[in-house]
């Protein structure tokens, strides 16, 4: 998939501390148009904190740089652009309990968008059917299971037609019969050429499902490559460590 | 016998009634001025402390407490008789409305607050994800969250400020309270404060039930 196009994320030195405690050290990353990444780690080596800095849900050290489709990533006016550009799936849903299911997923393009009601609607049953839940659309997020509520999560970034979509370990806080759902819902996203960074502990769909691996410790990027060099042929001893304690647990 | 004529004397009450009922108005209307002005000053001060650059969440915090710390009839009396010393003259209503209002307004900034506050952050988080602007995050993400948990103590400070309204009195406003003092002086007979307090309670219990209702309704809600 790597394209010699320039790329749709890149980040540059990468720095992000709270207080004195330096979470990420000067992180450089490229992410290809149709890329799909998955990051891996021990908790707390700063995946959630890299990810939350693309959109920049997290302020960042400005001597670091990064761009969205060209577009710088920093608080004003250009900051709305890149975050209608940039979906993002928690591991707690973050659904809007208030709203139903429908307008979980319409609210976003008619006040950002500015997309008529109707059409908003008609596209937001086109993404409830895609991820598999059109039957639920008038309830409300507390009425649906948890891997409901993560698909219909999904289908609100996908209304905005992001450029890129980050998750953060979306099956996390999900009970084990509904992991596969999700992930069935994201393999099949990856199949349409839609860039995907991904924070997981699913070692087995990132190998499945990933373009390229990233394995990030103590808040540096350790080691990246494809999924079978990373999982088969890790260089780095503290990725074998990690995947040593994970795969055999 | 003696003591129902005194304080239950239905001529005197009758003869008062009119009079009373002008007062209630003239409550009414002081209330309900303040309720809105310190609804509208509340939600303002409670969003702009959550938006605005450091030095206005200062002032605002310090607003806050000032007129949290004031007993309102200080407060009442320095709008009444110390500001026309600077050549602001207030009407004893608008005396009142502003007296009422200033303070209901850090009270309800401090409602807001605390309901801003219960929304979980994941929700703000979301709102911005999705590039939601701050004016939509609050207008269609938050409040309509935070409304379930201000309106108990939002009602319970209408109560406040429906209570309040009787110390309108000594600026010479004809409330209710004014006027049951002087149908009293005017009969050489207690009656009409009596009725007055019935007025007020006749007002007010119904908004207490309320609360109450409101209060046991949204804890049931809670998981
Ligand atoms: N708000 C915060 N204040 C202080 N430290 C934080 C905060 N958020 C995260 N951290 C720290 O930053 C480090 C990286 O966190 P995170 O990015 O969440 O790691 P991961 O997602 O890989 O588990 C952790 O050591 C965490 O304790
Ligand atoms: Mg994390």
């Amino acid at each position: 998939m790597e394209k010699t196009t320039s790329p749709l994320i890149s980040i540059r030195g990468l720095t992000k501390a709270y207080g004195t405690f330096t979470v990420l050290h000067g992180i450089d990353l490229d992410v290809a148009e149709g890329e799909v990444v998955c990051v891996i780690g021990p908790s707390g080596s700063g995946k959630s904190t890299l990810i939350r800095c693309i959109n920049h849900l997290e302020a960042f050290q400005p001597d670091s740089s990064i761009t969205v489709d060209g577009i710088r990533v920093a608080p004003g006016p250009a900051l709305a652009k890149v975050r209608a550009e940039v979906g993002m799936v928690f591991q707690s849903f973050n659904l809007f309990p208030h709203m139903t299911v429908l307008r979980n997923v319409m609210i976003a393009p008619i006040r950002v968008r500015k997309t008529p009601e109707a059409d908003a609607e008609r596209k937001a049953r086109e993404l409830l059917a895609r991820v598999g839940i059109s039957e639920q659309a008038e309830k409300f997020p507390g009425q649906l299971s948890g891997g409901q509520q993560q698909r219909v999560a999904i289908a609100r970034a996908l209304a905005m037609e992001p450029r890129v979509l980050l998750f953060d370990e979306p099956t996390s806080a999900l009970d084990p019969e509904m992991v596969g759902e999700v992930l069935d819902v994201m393999r099949k996203l990856a199949g349409t050429g839609v860039t995907m960074v991904i924070v997981t502990h699913e070692m087995g769909f990132a190998r499945q499902v990933a373009d390229r691996v990233i394995f990030m410790d103590g808040g540096r990027l350790v080691e990246s490559g494809k999924p079978s060099d990373i999982f088969d042929n890790p260089k780095e001893a503290r990725t074998r460590g990690f995947l040593r304690a994970v795969l055999n647990h | 016998m003696n003591l129902i004529n005194t304080f239950f004397n239905i001529p005197v009450f009758l003869n008062s009634l009119p009079q009373l009922l002008w007062g209630l108005v003239v409550t009414i209307q002081i209330g309900i001025t303040s309720i809105l002005c310190g609804l509208v000053g509340g939600l303002f001060l409670a969003v702009a402390r959550l938006y605005a650059p450091s030095a206005f969440t200062l002032l605002i915090r310090v607003y806050i407490d000032i007129f949290r710390s004031i007993p309102l009839l200080v407060l009442l009396i320095v709008v009444y008789y110390a500001l026309p010393f600077v050549g602001i003259r207030l009407s004893p209503f608008l005396s009142a409305v502003t007296a009422l209002s200033l303070v209901s307004a850090a009270y309800t900034a401090e409602i807001f607050r605390a309901g801003i506050e219960a929304v979980p952050h994941g929700q703000f988080e979301a709102s911005a994800a999705l590039g939601l602007s701050n004016r939509n995050t609050m207008v269609d993400i938050i409040l309509p969250q935070a409304i379930r948990i201000v309106i108990p103590p939002l009602t319970n400070n209408c109560i406040n400020v429906m209570k309040d309204t009787a110390l309108a009195s000594v600026v010479a406003m004809p409330d209710l309270l004014k006027q049951a003092t002087q149908a009293q002086a005017l009969n050489a007979n207690p009656t009409p404060l009596i009725g007055a307090a019935l007025i007020y309670i006749a007002l007010l219990w119904p908004m207490v039930a309320v609360v109450t209702r409101l209060e046991r309704h949204f804890n049931r809600g809670k998981r």
